[in-house]
């Protein structure tokens, strides 16, 4: 198998780990992270899909580029409204996941 | 493409989705944070073997580091509530599951379905690379064929950092035990980041790097800073003009462009390297400072966090 199709699959499975682990958990930290993992799975995809070409396609190189500042600066934002929601509520869960 | 290496390849990729799996499931919040930096710098080993050094790059320094800086310090201030047990598999889990399997399956075909010949677009920008005024292909399309992303892109760092700004969520910082051994490292690796990110910004033009690469090494410089020295640079004038500072330049350039005729971010092929670098040395040190303030926060929050952290400290 080529190194283009390991790493294509490899981003499918993050992808389908990092949805299922976003729909799955209760904490929102854990959500944040599933959805981080689920970004590097796209990511992957699109990095592995430009490997295609010789030398590699570097269009995707630069929407990944882009990606990786975007994603953490969405994961900082959500990380402050996670911090937010737990010093107004008491609770870093979602108000259906909550149990008394 | 490297050396092929199908054994080493199958392992990563192996490593890398066994350790998404790990860091959902763990039990434990710390242990899930540093799986995911471990997480990120297989990705950045990935991404070399992909021969994507640019994007390993920021990995390594954004993906790995600055993400699992910002998650390590929500641990902390989190601490004290336990996480509610993992669901029993349930109807609505076996259907969550249902629901990723058939997601992967169609990605599965598409990607399957990619005739042999797609090669994306490395032919037209082989072709435009003459007028780009860089040699480096990611630069040209960051920079300059795709300049209007990458202008947006800025934008959308500053909304974050107005997110943060305005939710004004921490406590107060807890001052870390500044040791020896931090500040020594410290003075020694400060100017090293600093030169590193000149370098890189530098090299941008023609090798892997540029501005984002040289970002990330000065927000890890400063973040190491607040540990150290816990600092906070407040909300006013004169950050609010340096945070803005590289997407104003950005701007400001392509208006000029469009002045004097060529077009929205059409840079003359025969000037193009000197405003590229004009906007990435300002969108450097712009997103170097926006990625530290989405860690330090803000200075309002610092006082009200003081006089009011007992009352809401919720209880542990």
């Amino acid at each position: 198998m080529s190194t283009v199709l390991i790493y294509s699959f490899a981003g499918i499975a993050l992808v389908c780990i990092g949805l299922l682990g976003l729909l799955a958990s209760s904490h929102v930290l854990r959500k944040i992270l599933a959805v981080n993992v689920m970004g590097s799975g796209v990511f992957m995809m699109l990095i592995a899909l430009a490997a295609r070409a010789q030398p590699p396609d570097p269009v995707p190189h630069a929407m990944v580029l882009t990606g990786i500042v975007v994603a953490v600066s969405a994961s900082a934002l959500a990380l402050a409204l996670l911090r937010r929601m737990r010093r107004e509520e008491g609770s870093a869960l979602l108000p259906e996941d909550r149990r008394e | 493409m490297p050396t092929s290496l199908p054994a080493f390849d199958a392992l990563l990729a192996l490593l890398l989705v066994w350790l998404a799996g790990r860091l959902l499931v763990t039990r434990d919040l710390f242990k899930a944070v540093v799986l995911f930096m471990v997480f990120g710098l297989m990705l950045a080993l990935a991404w070399v073997r992909l021969a994507a050094p640019d994007v390993a790059l920021a990995e390594a320094a954004i993906g790995a580091g600055l993400t699992g800086a910002l998650l390590l310090d929500t641990v902390f201030r989190l601490r004290g509530e336990a996480e509610p047990p993992p669901p029993r598999p349930s109807a609505g889990l076996i259907a969550c599951a249902m629901l990723a399997a058939a997601l992967g399956a169609m990605l599965v075909w598409s990607m399957l379905a990619l005739p042999d010949d797609w090669f994306g677009l490395t032919r037209e920008v082989a072709a435009a690379m003459p007028d780009s005024g860089v040699t480096n292909p990611v630069t040209a399309a960051l920079l300059n064929f795709r300049g209007y992303d990458t202008l947006l892109e800025i934008a959308v760092l500053l909304l974050a950092v107005l997110g943060v700004w305005t939710l004004n969520a921490e406590p107060p910082p807890a001052v870390p035990a500044a040791g020896p051994v931090l500040e020594a490292l410290l003075r020694i690796l400060l100017p090293l980041l600093v030169v590193a990110a000149g370098y890189l910004l530098w090299a941008g033009a023609h090798a892997p790097g540029g501005a984002f690469q040289g970002a990330a090494l000065l927000a890890a410089g400063g973040v190491l800073l607040h540990l150290a020295r816990p600092f906070s640079f407040g909300t006013g004038w004169p950050v609010r003009l340096a945070l803005t500072a590289g997407f104003a330049v950005f701007l400001i350039v392509a208006l000029l462009l469009v002045l004097v005729g060529g077009g929205f971010l059409a840079y003359p092929p025969k000037h193009a390297g000197t405003w590229i670098l004009a906007i990435e040395a300002a969108a450097m040190l712009s997103i170097a400072l926006i990625l530290v303030a989405l860690f330090v926060g803000s200075a309002r929050h610092t006082d009200r966090g003081r006089a009011d952290a007992g009352a809401h400290d919720p209880p542990a």
